[in-house]
């Protein structure tokens, strides 16, 4: 996981020996697949194709294996995502403190629905089914930052103060 | 030197705790007051959030909810010495919504720093566990059923069977799973245990390993919990630093290793089997059960599986004695349960108390009504699987029969609370989605069923005449119900039913007769 408010991805491009190097540490553990996934999406923002074939190669899979899981977990991306990921709760705790009406804001004021990234590459929207913040909601995480109590004018600045288009 | 509190508990942070800290901070310094700032953890009085204490001669005294423009006024007001102010809430233990609770499993929650190994030390913390050093793993598990408890994620298993049953299968490795896939909404206490008392889990999955035989421990903690994987990550090598963990338990010669896993984002991996296949770097696909994971689990080995709460309730089992557990609670519901007040509430928060106490009262007396000021509807108990109960029903008892026979289900304890604005029809609609969206897709009735569902509902609300898809509703939710191969399809009928029930009227449907509010 990445701190607070970096950037999706640390390396700028797909490398196969920084992947290497990630991968091969993990590959002696036990249950290697989803530590790797993990940190690939970490290093490069996301799970980019040629990721596929290296992991199956390395951890002895074969590449429908290792589709199958990225493609099975919502966490993983297979493109990459904006500066900033901004993953809105959905679920019932916050929906009944208002997150419908949050949503809309948050799509509205960014110009995007979910799982799309503003034209300036800022902001990518998501929804996500709880935070575990079920008492201050609703909540949002900004990439591993949690926010709650949320509405517009707090969005708006929250938005704009890290990362607004 | 004054000691100030301020939480460092995500839910804390997300309100402004961390810049609450810092302004702290940085006015003592302009002027010139020494102050010394622990980030303890949160005491689940989330409403009151960010909470800052300070340390006087008779005891701590609280402040909340701070904001930053607070604290000039506070220092004015020499809150320092613990003086009174507007936000005083007086001394923290004697706020009656802590002071009224009966709290073991979070005993040090918001007292201690939760990385400070020494202050857990200092607060009973590795009692049980020298214990149950001293004890055979048939003597530990004997414990553990005597105390009466059972899975605090939701299936409410007796867990002493379920340990009997590992120890009692031979195999030359062996596992204890901690799932922390906290997914239901409306819960919160496995991330609080975990960013605010990780030690206490780590002892329980320490003294669970001893139990069953046991050297090897996974946490398996969903991706939506960067803080808690941060804490329980910092905790297992300040542990291993100690000796806690490690080839030799406090110094002890037995062998316990443990390493956190994180999730990606799948709610169905904290159903145990898809979990375990998770762990084991597939697709989150249930497994066929049997056999159970505590005789074929992780890697095809015997496996203890328990919820965060589970575990971490074991030391004070421990510490403090079965007995004493189990003399907590009513009827086969023994010990306490950590509630948590989530929605539409005013003061939503952790509320520990003994199996027993009543809906309303947690409703009303803790969470003080509705946070909108409107009347309370209804409250989702048990995740996004469980019932809706009407208002009728608010004089129901914590207590996993008691909820059965109201045929609802208390699952982890979260309830969530909706004011008279709640439309019941989306409510049920919502269940259906969800369970399309996080099926794991392997078995029929749930993976079809539940897109299926939201269609029926959709053209439930839009008919005139509504008797045909009433008919195929309850047809569908019965094959979900008894078709589905785990809980997810198994229990998504439960809140479309419950909603239709007692809510006829948001469907278009004439009101529900009293004898259907009185059952």
């Amino acid at each position: 996981m990445s701190d607070a408010n970096t950037p999706q991805g640390t390396h700028p491009g797909w490398s196969d020996s920084v992947a290497l190097a990630l991968v091969q540490p993990i590959a002696a553990r036990p249950g290697p697949l989803l530590p790797a996934l993990h940190a690939l999406q970490q290093c490069f923002g996301y799970v980019p194709a040629q990721a596929v074939q290296l992991l199956a190669n390395e951890l002895n899979l074969s590449r429908a294996e290792v589709h199958g899981v990225i493609t099975f977990y919502d966490f993983f991306r297979t493109t990459p995502a904006g500066k900033c990921r901004v993953r809105i709760c959905q679920a019932e705790a916050c929906q009944a403190m208002g997150s419908a009406a949050l949503t809309a804001h948050a799509k509205a004021r960014l110009g995007i629905d979910f799982h799309q990234t503003t034209a300036n590459g800022a902001v990518t929207l998501e929804p996500v089914y709880c935070l575990g913040n079920c008492a201050c909601a609703p909540a949002m995480l900004m990439d591993d930052r949690l926010y709650g109590r949320l509405n517009a004018e707090r969005f708006d600045a929250l938005v704009s103060a890290e990362v607004a288009p | 030197m004054i000691t100030v509190y301020v939480p460092r508990d995500s839910a804390a942070r997300s309100v402004g705790a961390d810049e609450v800290a810092l302004a702290i901070t940085q006015e003592a310094a302009r002027r010139n007051l020494p102050v010394q700032l622990v980030r303890n953890g949160s005491w689940g009085l989330f409403w009151l959030e960010p909470l800052v204490e300070v340390a006087t001669p008779g005891g701590r005294r609280a402040y909340g909810p701070v904001t930053l423009a607070d604290i000039p006024g506070l220092f004015d007001a020499h809150f320092l010495q613990g003086a009174t102010h507007p936000l005083a809430q007086g001394y923290t233990q004697e706020i009656g919504y802590l002071k009224n609770q009966e709290r073991l499993t979070f005993a040090r929650v918001g007292l201690i720093d939760p990385l400070s190994l020494a202050d857990y030390r200092a607060h009973e913390g590795l009692v049980g566990l020298q214990r149950a050093l001293e004890m055979t793993p048939s003597a530990i598990v004997e414990a553990i059923t005597t105390s009466g408890l059972r899975g605090r994620g939701g299936a409410a298993f007796p867990t002493g069977i379920k340990w009997r049953t590992v120890l009692n299968t031979q195999a030359t490795q062996k596992y204890v799973v901690c799932n922390a896939d906290e997914g239901d909404s409306g819960t919160f206490s496995d991330r609080m245990i975990m960013e605010d008392d990780p030690y206490t889990l780590i002892e329980g999955m320490i003294i669970a390993g001893l139990a069953v035989g046991a050297t090897q421990g996974y946490l398996y903690l969903r991706c939506e919990y960067p803080d808690a994987w941060q804490v329980l990550n910092e905790a297992i090598s300040t542990a291993y630093a100690a000796g806690v963990l490690g080839a030799s338990v406090l110094g002890s010669g037995r062998h316990f290793d443990l390493e956190v896993r994180l999730g990606a984002g799948a709610y169905i991996c904290g159903e145990e089997t898809s979990l375990l296949e998770s762990l084991e770097g597939r697709r989150g696909q249930i497994r066929f059960k049997p056999p159970l994971p505590a005789i074929a689990g992780l890697f095809g080995q015997p496996t203890a599986i328990n919820n965060v709460i589970s575990l971490a309730t074991v030391p004070v089992i421990l510490a403090r004695g079965a007995e004493f557990y189990r003399d907590f609670g009513v009827g086969r519901s023994r010990g306490t349960l950590p509630i948590q007040l989530a929605g539409n509430l005013a003061r939503g928060g952790l509320v520990e108390k003994a199996f027993g106490v009543r809906l309303d009262e947690l409703l009303y007396e803790y969470g003080g009504g509705s946070a909108s000021g409107r009347p309370l509807r209804t409250v989702q108990a048990g995740g996004p699987l469980g019932s809706y109960l009407p208002a009728a029903h608010f004089d129901t008892l914590v207590d996993y029969e008691a909820f059965a026979a109201r045929g609802a289900m208390l699952g982890h304890g979260g309830l969530v609370a909706f004011d008279d604005t709640v439309n019941m029809a989306s409510m049920a609609r919502y269940a259906f989605e969800f369970c399309a969206l996080e099926s794991c897709g392997k078995c029929t009735p749930c993976r079809i069923g539940s897109t299926r569902g939201v269609e029926v509902i959709d053209r439930l609300l839009a008919a005139r005449h509504k008797a045909r898809e009433l008919t195929l509703l309850n047809d569908l939710c019965e094959t979900l119900q008894h078709g589905s191969l785990c809980a997810l399809g198994g229990l998504t009928p439960l809140p479309v039913h419950s909603a239709l029930r007692y809510f006829p009227e948001d469907f278009g449907l004439p009101p529900p007769d009293a004898s259907a509010h009185g059952a």
